[in-house]
């Protein structure tokens, strides 16, 4: 397969950078789909399986990022997650899925700041692809 | 009502008796004090056990001997500075010479009371002693809360100051890595939502400029009779090219006579923000009407338009600084976050009030209430020369 042949749902609240994101990886080779909100991204994971996605954490609530990792990965357990945020660079506020104890409570399996260049996203989905 | 704890530290058993005698039944009362005070006393015969109580029961008030058989009062005076304990200390003493004086007041002594005194004289002391704590304690806490809303006010600040330049980067990287491909007009989306977000920040600061202008010191002589119906049209002339692009039709009716005593840049403010949002937040062909009355002590200004409305969750932060309301119709709108709370500290600043109506999908109504006296400006204490008011 290639990367044509994967799906990523990016959601994120900022126009700006959903419209960054999904160019970006449009141009690395992937299908992507992006909605604005934690509405959309339910709505659309109620109808289709993405191959990987990406949630903005905060959106309509301050963890909109986490309950869609959580709805996620209980319908479909095999989809890996990345949760893309700035709230670190701008709080102070840290958290990382570095110990077991962190990664059963955010059920992300990686955790990214906002302001990635578009290759090492680009990076991180292919690990998680097993690409 | 509350309670102070009054440590006497004295060698006398005859001094130590006699305060808790006089202030047991004793209350200090001002009139801009939340409560009255009234006093519990303990009592230490030496600097030593002085020391050992305040460091167990931590009392507000400290009447302090000087002359004591062990360590002596400056001794203990030492003590609590070096320790910062939020204690306010007098001094009792027979002799009272200018050099314990002297000394006492650099190690923190607020107070003499020269021995021996009458019940009066140590009254009016403690009335003295507390009316000073408590303007400290006010003090302390008013400054611990401005600083926290100073931060608070600071990180949301550089977030919406930072949002506009990283979406705007993102979109020159874009263009830097020919992402969207080799012509100009391959990146017309991107230049125009980095146009539009240059925008709100060229919004931001402005609304920021009003901000900071508000906060500063008024001058009373800036006060003038303003007639709200110039202001207004002032204001629709300023929005109206981007009304008649929204197509959507001011009015402006004046059913008395409008006029206040205020800085007209300040009534300026609060027309501006109200009528361009009536616009921004209108739908197209919508309608904003302003209304301008009067009765015999306020002025009335009515910003009613027939935009999409308000939800009733949403009213309550509405006023509150860097609350954006999330709205799907809205969500182009190019909003600092700071308008609304800005008129509503303006008003507020002339005593006014400003409340709203609103249905949802069919628009709001703003009513702004001023009093026509210049009594209700706050802090306007001197008669304005030179103008008719």
């Amino acid at each position: 397969m290639n990367k044509g042949d994967y799906t990523v749902l990016v959601a994120d609240d900022d126009p700006d950078y959903l419209f960054q994101t999904v160019k970006a990886l449009e141009k690395a080779g992937y299908r992507v789909d992006g909605v604005e909100s934690q509405a959309e991204a339910e709505a659309y994971i109620a109808t289709h399986k993405p191959d990987i996605a990406i949630f903005d954490l905060m959106m309509e609530n301050d963890d909109s990022g986490f309950i869609l990792c959580y709805k996620l990965k209980k319908r479909y357990p095999d989809v890996p997650v990345i949760i893309a945020t700035g709230v670190a660079r701008e709080t102070g506020f840290i958290f990382s899925l570095d110990t077991r104890n962190e990664k059963e409570w955010i059920k992300a399996d990686s955790y990214l700041e906002k302001g990635l260049r578009p290759e090492q996203l680009d990076n991180e989905i292919m690990k998680l692809l097993n690409l | 009502m509350a309670i102070l704890k009054v440590l006497v530290v004295d060698d006398e058993p005859g001094i130590r008796s006699g305060v808790a005698r006089i202030l047991n039944n004793f209350r200090v009362t001002y009139p801009f004090m939340d409560e009255d005070y009234t006093f519990e006393v303990i009592e230490a015969a030496t600097g030593e056990e002085g020391i050992s109580i305040i460091e167990k029961t931590h009392p507000d008030i400290i009447l302090l001997d000087n002359k004591l058989p062990g360590i002596q009062g400056v001794d203990v005076l030492d003590y609590i500075r070096n320790n910062n304990l939020d204690i306010v200390v007098a001094m009792i003493t027979s002799y009272a010479s200018l050099d314990v004086a002297v000394k006492a007041t650099h190690s923190g002594a607020t107070d003499f009371i020269p021995k021996p005194f009458t019940p009066q004289e140590l009254k009016s002391s403690m009335e003295h002693i507390t009316k000073q704590l408590y303007l400290k304690r006010i003090t302390h806490r008013l400054n611990e809360e401005g600083k926290k809303v100073r931060y608070q006010f600071l990180s949301v600040l550089s977030h919406e100051l930072k949002a506009p330049l990283n979406a705007i980067e993102g979109y020159l990287v874009m263009m830097k890595e020919k992402q969207l491909g080799d012509k100009i007009d391959d990146y017309a989306v991107p230049i125009e939502r980095a146009l539009r977000r240059i925008q709100g920040m060229r919004t931001l600061i402005m609304d920021l400029l009003d901000f900071t202008k508000i906060k500063l010191q008024r001058r009373e002589d800036r006060l003038q009779p303003v007639d709200l119906a110039e202001i207004a049209s002032d204001s629709i002339a300023t929005v109206r090219p981007y009304a008649i692009q929204k197509e959507v039709e001011i009015k402006l009716d004046k059913k008395s006579d409008a006029t206040v005593l205020a800085d007209p840049g300040d009534m300026a403010i609060i027309f501006n923000n109200l009528i361009s949002n009536a616009v921004k937040y209108n739908v197209e062909g919508g309608k904003v009407e302003i209304i301008l009355d009067s009765t015999d002590d306020e002025v009335i200004a009515v910003f009613a338009d027939t935009g999409i409305g308000i939800r009733p969750e949403d009213k309550d932060n509405l006023f509150t600084e860097f609350v954006r309301i999330k709205r799907e119709e809205i969500k182009d709108a190019t909003g600092s976050g700071l308008g609304l709370s800005i008129v509503k500290k303006v008003t507020d600043l002339y005593k006014g009030t400003i409340s709203v109506e609103s249905e949802i999908g069919k628009g709001s109504i703003f009513t702004v209430r001023l009093p026509k006296n210049k009594s209700g400006f706050n802090d306007a204490k001197h008669e304005i020369t030179g103008k008719n008011s």
